[in-house]
């Protein structure tokens, strides 16, 4: 019998629910790290007991936690991230230089073969790896002396690398966002990086067509089509076919083109899901109604999926890393809200229920697709 | 035996109840107390202090005898009651957010 397991990262700890493949009922654990914020949470699609969270604290920095069967028991794990080279500077929000310094781990993305291999997106940004399953961190230093870090800026939760894509193709190729520099490439294994941004367009920094300064919040990528990339922007859902070096708006129809996430479906590259989200200085769904957007189409024509979803007096926002799909034959959506929901669909978007509603405030979901329950 | 309080969260980190009590060699200061510490539970390595620095993180204080000690020179003698173990070291959380 299949199953699924949602790892749920909050302001005040970490949730793992569980369900079978026909995803109608729930399980939800008592509270992991209560009181901590967890980032987030993932699993090694190498060895899915095998879990790494990121748990932080603004008293008390930064703590990484592993379990090896699969969220029940933890041990935390090596918490030093440390540049591997004079850190410099990037720009702070007043356009002055800002000393670069490590506050927090955003995102952890296992190695897509080797358990005991991890990279870390942290904050200020700059990418880390373990191979020794976190025992120790080594920064990959060529990322954040591609020799644009100076021009590099916070957004509003900060200087973060939030976004890690592995080419399941290519292991030596892997794509990582961070808000506000843009997205960026490494074909050498992570030695060198290239900025992939042509095509954005954002004019809230001076050169709205600039190389590097854009604020992309989330990249998407299905596994059979690696040169092809969805990015949820800012403002403005994009995509690109050759592996970044274009890209091109697919916003379309959608009401707004603001938001945080975005996924593709697990078994259709062209179908993708947006939460769109009224405006930077709202955050929050408009009309009051949360609306998970769908395209069948690779974007441009967009599709208001609401069955099961408030459509009134609904103000909560959806986290870049708080939506995932599972890759049961009906393929299960997943989000989280900062009101606590997690809402599941079972069926591709069709069809939503709450299947958690008072949760703190969800910051990541990550779901793994189990042999069985 | 110097005695040491713990905030909840470390507490729960270190996987310990209440008070710790650690053995120090030589001049009970700040750092020896910290080092020490950080040896006994290396879990809390990074939390209380800095990683590479050494400072103290910013919403952490260290109060004892009715003193606030966080300014301290690390290296400065703590007050002789938590040298004898007749008072605690206190490592405080400071009461900020919800």
């Amino acid at each position: 019998m299949s199953g699924v397991r949602l790892l749920v990262g909050t302001r005040k700890g970490a949730f793992i629910m569980t369900a079978d493949g026909k995803r109608d009922k729930w399980t939800i654990s008592e509270p992991h790290f209560g009181g901590w914020e967890l980032y987030h949470l993932k699993a090694s699609p190498a060895n899915p007991n095998r879990l790494y969270a990121s748990q932080t604290s603004g008293w008390f920095g930064q703590i990484m936690q592993r379990s090896d069967d699969g969220g029940k028991t933890w041990e935390p794990i090596g918490n030093k991230f440390e540049y591997a080279t004079v850190p410099g500077t990037h720009q702070w929000y007043d356009g002055t230089p800002h000393p670069w310094e490590f506050k927090r781990v955003w995102h952890i993305e296992p190695s897509l073969t080797d358990p005991d291999t991890v990279f870390a997106g942290v904050e200020d940004a700059a990418l880390f790896r373990t191979t020794d399953a976190g025992q120790t961190w080594q920064e990959m230093p060529g990322l954040r002396e591609h020799g644009s870090g100076s021009r590099w800026q916070p957004g509003a939760g900060g200087l973060c690398l939030h976004t890690i894509v592995l080419d399941p193709s290519n292991p030596q190729r892997m794509f990582i966002a961070i808000s506000a520099a843009g997205a960026f490439r490494t074909d050498d294994g992570g030695k060198s990086w290239t900025p992939i941004n042509q095509g954005l367009r954002s004019p809230h920094i001076p050169d709205p067509t600039a190389d590097v300064g854009h604020c992309v919040h989330r990249i998407a990528m299905h596994r059979s089509r690696p040169q092809t990339l969805f990015m949820q922007k800012h403002w403005d859902v994009m995509r690109t076919d050759d592996a970044g070096n274009s890209w091109r708006e697919v916003s379309g129809n959608l009401p707004t083109d603001f938001g945080f996430p975005i996924d593709v479906h697990a078994h259709e590259p062209e179908t993708i899901f947006v939460v769109p989200i009224k405006s930077d200085s709202e955050h929050y769904p408009p009309e009051g109604k949360l609306r998970v957007y769908r395209s069948r189409t690779g974007g441009n024509e967009w599709e208001p999926l609401t069955n099961g979803l408030p459509q009134r007096d609904c103000y909560v926002n959806v986290l870049r890393d708080a939506m995932a799909v599972d890759s049961l034959d009906s393929c299960g959506v997943y989000f989280g809200t900062t009101g606590g929901q997690v809402y599941a669909s079972p069926d591709g978007g069709e069809h939503w229920s709450a299947i958690a509603r008072d949760l703190p405030a969800v910051l990541s979901v990550e779901v793994q697709t189990l042999a069985t329950a | 035996m110097i005695r040491v309080e713990l905030p909840a969260h470390l507490r729960t980190l270190a996987r310990v109840g209440g008070e710790v009590s650690i053995e120090v060699d030589g001049p009970v200061t700040l750092r020896s107390v910290l080092d020490a510490l950080e040896a006994t539970y290396p879990v809390l390595r990074g939390t209380i202090r800095d990683h590479g620095t050494l400072k103290r993180r910013a919403f952490l204080r260290f109060f004892a005898c009715e003193q606030d000690l966080s300014h301290q020179p690390p290296d400065e003698a703590l007050p002789p009651p938590v040298a004898s173990g007749a008072e605690p070291f206190l490592i405080i959380g400071a009461l900020a957010g919800g």
